[in-house]
């Protein structure tokens, strides 16, 4: 169990700094929803699954399409822009 | 600015016809319109943000000082996590008479079988009302911000979800329901095991994003539109604020309620746990879906 832990653990500081240091927004996010899940497990080693529901739910779900969405509108705007100038 | 364009511009804005570019100068080009890549319409190439001998020499710190600000913060919450006591130790601050009484006589007095379910909403409700206000205001303040954009480009995004993937359409015939119930089960359940109002919200909110995404909204505005949001969530957070008030004024009045705990470990104990986990879940799976809604095509 320690192992997994460990495992974990460093799999979520190596999420965290990637996150960071990822050029393409849209990698960054999905690292993102990966730092989310692997939370979740943490949390439910903790003993706190009240937690681990909500980490999944919000953390890797919801907030994840609200910021994929805010990268998309980003790039229409950026689009429109675009065509604009032709 | 005068009062007047400021009367004007407050107009232009509510009835979503403001232009943010217009605020622009004439010649103002986008130093990163043209950093979409068209074959990969996803990849952004790295773009060089820097303008020609705007504040260079700031720009050239700011990692340096990024950097030496982040050690600090780390190394201060490392000291911070040292020196907190050992975990499960029997002498640490948090081992006092509230925890005490919380764990021996939680489940007499609330009926709740979830000893955390029982203090977020029965001792320590006010709280949590609390919080539901502030998730209903940062709601309310999206919706400002967003709802003025009326169906910005919607007509194409419209026909974009009618053509979405056939593979993600079965998938989430089958997963809707599931989550759904899913949803439910952990509000209901809020007082007998983990969960509660608000992970369950979020879920049934999460179910009803991918039935957006799958099958469009069309759907779904049948049953939940604007209106039909205002008076669920408006119901659910009075209810709340009425029922906590009046157990508050039974409680500090020493009178008898009509919630009882009940036997714990029934679907139906636990005195006002359930309603108000009900409550919550409402409120957090509507705004759940409203925020979706409205990133999406400026609506809900």
């Amino acid at each position: 169990m320690d192992v997994i832990e460990l495992m974990l653990l460093l799999l979520l500081l190596v999420c965290g700094i990637a996150t960071c240091l990822s050029r393409n927004l849209l990698v960054s996010l999905v690292i993102f929803m990966a730092y989310s899940v692997m939370m979740s497990i943490v949390w439910v080693l903790l003993e706190a699954p009240d937690l681990a529901i909500t980490e999944a739910a919000v953390g890797a779900g919801v907030s994840s399409v609200l910021l994929f969405l805010t990268l998309k509108k980003i790039r229409d705007i950026r689009k429109k822009v675009q065509d604009e100038k032709k | 600015m005068k009062k007047s364009n400021f009367l004007a511009w407050l107009k232009s804005w509510d009835a979503g016809e403001f232009d943010f570019t217009a605020a622009l100068p004439k010649d103002y080009t986008d130093p990163n319109a043209n950093a979409g890549n068209q074959d990969h319409p996803w990849k952004l190439e790295p773009v060089n943000r820097l303008e020609e001998g705007e504040l260079r020499s700031f720009r050239k710190s700011y990692p340096f000082f990024a950097v030496v600000l982040c050690g600090i913060m780390i190394s201060f919450l490392l000291l911070t996590v040292a020196n907190l006591p050992t975990y499960g130790s029997a002498d640490s601050p948090a081992h006092n008479e509230v925890m005490e009484r919380y764990v021996e006589k939680g489940m007499e007095e609330t009926g709740a079988v979830n000893v955390v379910a029982g203090v977020i909403l029965d001792y320590r409700a006010f709280d949590t009302l609390g919080e539901s206000h502030v998730l209903y205001t940062a709601a309310t303040a999206v919706f400002i911000l967003l709802l003025s954009l009326k169906g910005a480009g919607e007509p194409e995004q419209e026909k974009r979800i009618m053509q979405s993937d056939p593979l993600l359409k079965s998938t989430a015939r089958i997963i809707v329901p599931l989550v759904i119930v899913y949803g439910i089960y952990v509000i209901f359940n809020g007082h007998l095991g983990p969960g509660g109002g608000f992970s369950g919200g979020a879920v049934i909110g999460g179910g009803l994003i991918l039935y957006a995404i799958a099958f469009g909204f069309e759907p779904l505005d049948k049953f939940l539109n604007l209106k039909v949001y205002r008076i669920v969530v408006l119901c659910a957070l009075c209810f709340y604020s009425f029922a906590k008030c009046y157990s508050f004024f039974c409680g500090a009045n020493h009178l008898e309620t009509i919630f009882s705990p009940g036997t714990p470990g029934m679907i139906f104990s636990a005195g006002l746990i359930l309603p108000l986990n009900m409550a919550v879940g409402i409120v957090v799976a509507c705004t759940m879906y409203g925020f979706y809604s409205i990133f999406q095509r400026g609506r809900i």
